[in-house]
């Protein structure tokens, strides 16, 4: 709960993208009041190596986004840059695309989040050639 | 068969811009009909789920297959309008497109007012030429000497009727 109070405040970047509740999502999303509780950092390892797969295929790739999506949380920048990569590596510029119009609806009315998490990725933006969806206007209806 | 096609035709020209269609589905069918296989995965535009079974434009142009073969070089090379010109073959609506309200609310709140006044019309004219008279123990007469009655019986001289009656100054206190 004290977390929850941390969350909201703007200090701490690395705190911005923790948007979610006191558990972390384990592997089948069960919270066990036994048992090992994965940490914050094992999740994020699990899904960059989940995207970081070589030949991982489009239905993989769906698949993890939109589970990625279904948590309780907006994801780290560095498991969307390893999605971005994988949709360059199936050349799919929609999907990554997508990916970035998915973070910024998952922050809902955490308006900070999106901003952070667009500046943490343009490098990998700008390399790949990705546009946001401000410079499509596809961010107003 | 008759009324399904007739459905998809229906929904396509109210609702969907285009229901995309899987070749698979067009094959069968000896007409050119897009019809709607359900068996088979199909578009929808949700935000929980943003990457849907299959992109919105399955056919594509020799157009958009250019395009899509120059998505496969650099992105870099691609103009803004090519970017866009993908985006869309993949998704029909954007984020905000889909979570965007309308207007049906208000139609929907007319249409009750609406009808709650022709209900009203109804009951007047039920009112007038259905009902016959009031019976006669609620005439005037009827009334105060029911009501001088009561006064005398002292009816609930606690808290109620008579207790409101000033029986010194034979006026309502």
């Amino acid at each position: 709960m004290f977390r929850a109070a941390l969350r909201v405040s703007v200090s701490g970047a690395r705190s911005l993208t923790r948007a979610r509740p006191q558990y972390t999502a384990s592997v089948a999303a069960r919270s066990y009041s036994h048992g090992k509780q994965e940490t914050d950092e094992e999740f994020d390892a699990r899904w960059v190596t989940y995207f970081s797969k070589p030949d991982i295929d489009a239905w993989e790739l769906r698949k993890g986004m939109n589970t990625l999506i279904g948590y309780d949380l907006v994801p780290e920048p560095k498991i969307l840059e390893a999605a971005l990569k994988a949709c360059r590596r199936l050349d799919d510029l929609a999907s990554a695309i997508r990916i970035l119009e998915a973070v910024k609806n998952k922050a809902g009315p955490h308006k900070e989040i999106y901003p952070y998490v667009i500046q943490e990725l343009l490098p990998t933006l700008s390399e790949l050639g990705i546009p946001t969806p401000e410079e499509l206007g596809i961010d107003k209806a | 068969m008759l009324a399904s096609r007739a459905l998809v035709r229906g929904l396509q020209s109210g609702f969907w811009r285009r229901v995309s269609t899987s070749s698979g589905a067009r094959a069968a069918h000896p007409h050119d009909v897009d019809v709607l296989d359900c068996s088979a995965p199909q578009y929808n535009n949700r935000p929980d789920t943003p990457w849907p079974d299959v992109p919105f434009v399955r056919n594509l142009s020799a157009e958009q297959k250019k395009l899509k073969e120059k998505e496969k070089g650099p992105w870099t090379q691609l103009t803004k309008e090519e970017k866009l010109a993908i985006y869309r073959l993949t998704h029909e609506l954007s984020f905000p497109e889909m979570n965007k309200g309308s207007k049906e609310w208000m139609t929907v709140l007319g249409g009750i007012f609406y009808f709650l006044g022709f209900t009203a019309l109804l009951v007047w004219w039920q009112r007038v030429y259905v009902y016959g008279d009031v019976p006669h123990t609620f005439s005037q007469e009827w009334v105060e000497k029911q009501t001088q009655m009561m006064i005398d019986m002292r009816v609930n001289p606690v808290q109620g009727f008579s207790n409101k009656w000033d029986y010194e100054k034979k006026q309502w206190k």
